[in-house]
C-alpha cells in the first residue's frame, strides 16, 4: 500500500478511488483531523494557529504571506510522506484567494520538486473519458504498488 | 488562550456520497446500522457520515459499498458531525465549504461511475488514454490565419 498524495487535497473522487485502488489517499481531511484531534492551548481551537505558520517555514520562505505558510503546515507534510501523485489539472474550484492560490503553485512544485511518479490529469467530460480516467488511475496505482 | 480539549480522539469520520439510482442515503443508513456496533452514523441529504475506530468504520464501510460498489463514493473527513466549529446548527446558518462535492458530484461522478463498471470489460494490459493536460492544443497562428482569410470575403 502506497501513500498518494491528491491534488485537490480535498477530491471525493480522487480520494475514493486511490482508497478503493488499496492504495493511502494523501488529502487535507488527514491534516486537519490531525489537528483538531491534538489537544493544546488555543483560543478559539481552528486548524490554523500562529503555530502553524511557523511550521510553513520548512516549506517557504519567511517574507512568504503567513496565509500560505500556514496552508503548507497542512500540506507540507503530507508530500514529504507520498510515494506517489495524482494530480487534476483543471479543477476550478481549488479557485480561492491569493493565500489558496499561491499555495496551490507552491504544492505542484514541491511536488514535482520530490520527484516521485506523478499522474497529470484532467477531470472526465464524458463516459469514455470516465473510463480512461478510472482505467490511467488504477494503471497508475497498479505500477506504484509493484514499486512501494 | 484556553486549554482544548479534543473529543473523539483516535477516531476517522468518513463521507459516503450515494449516487445509486436504486437506493436512497436512507435504505443505506439502515443497512450501516445493521452492522454499526457503536459506530456513529450521521445521515445527510447526499449520504452519510462515518465516526468511529478505524477498523469499525471500515467493516461499515466495506457492509455499505457491497450493495452498490460503483456509486458508493468515500472520502476522509477531518472534524467529527456536528463539531460546534463547523456545524451549520452553531453558526447560524449554512455553512461554507462543498464547493468542491457540489462540482465532483453534479458533473463528475457520473463518468466516474460508467468508469468503474466499464474497467471490469476492459481488456487487461489496455493503455489508458485519459484526458490530460498535457495533450491539450491550442489554436496555432497559422490556423488561425486561415480562418480568418477564409472568412475575409
Amino acid at each position: 500500500m502506497a501513500n498518494v498524495f491528491i491534488y485537490p487535497a480535498t477530491s471525493l473522487i480522487l480520494s475514493d478511488l486511490v482508497a478503493r485502488f488499496g492504495h493511502k489517499p494523501l488529502g487535507s481531511a488527514l491534516s486537519v483531523r490531525e489537528h483538531i484531534q491534538t489537544a493544546g492551548f488555543d483560543s478559539p481551537p481552528l486548524q490554523i494557529t500562529p503555530e502553524d505558520a511557523k511550521k510553513g517555514l520548512k516549506y517557504a520562505a519567511v517574507e512568504v504571506p503567513s496565509g500560505v505558510r500556514g496552508r503548507m503546515s497542512l500540506y507540507g507534510p503530507l508530500i514529504e510522506a507520498a510515494e506517489g501523485a495524482i494530480i487534476v489539472n483543471d479543477a476550478d474550484y481549488a479557485f480561492g484567494c491569493m493565500g489558496c492560490a499561491r499555495t496551490n503553485e507552491l504544492i505542484m512544485f514541491l511536488v514535482r520538486q520530490r520527484g516521485i511518479p506523478v499522474l497529470d490529469l484532467n477531470y472526465p467530460a464524458n463516459e469514455k473519458e470516465g473510463e480512461e480516467f478510472v482505467a490511467a488511475i488504477k494503471s497508475f496505482l497498479d505500477t506504484l504498488g509493484e514499486t512501494a | 488562550m484556553k486549554e482544548y480539549q479534543p473529543k473523539y480522539v483516535g477516531t476517522v469520520t468518513k463521507y459516503v456520497f450515494i449516487e445509486s439510482p436504486e437506493m436512497t442515503p436512507t435504505d443505506f443508513a439502515i443497512k450501516a446500522y445493521e452492522v454499526s456496533d457503536g459506530v456513529m452514523i450521521k445521515e445527510t441529504c447526499f449520504g452519510l457520515q462515518i465516526t468511529g475506530m478505524p477498523d469499525e468504520v471500515d467493516r461499515v464501510l466495506e457492509r455499505i459499498r457491497s450493495f452498490d460498489p460503483e456509486h458508493v463514493f468515500v472520502k476522509d473527513r477531518g472534524f467529527p458531525p456536528g463539531d460546534e466549529r463547523r456545524c451549520r446548527a452553531n453558526l447560524g446558518g449554512a455553512r461554507p465549504g462543498y464547493f468542491g462535492h457540489e462540482y465532483e458530484v453534479n458533473y463528475v461522478i457520473r463518468s466516474i461511475s460508467h468508469g468503474l463498471s466499464a474497467l471490469k470489460a476492459r481488456e487487461p494490459g489496455t493503455e489508458a488514454d485519459p484526458p490530460s493536460p498535457v495533450k491539450k492544443t491550442y489554436l496555432d497562428t497559422t490556423s488561425l490565419k486561415k480562418i480568418i482569410e477564409r472568412m475575409e470575403p
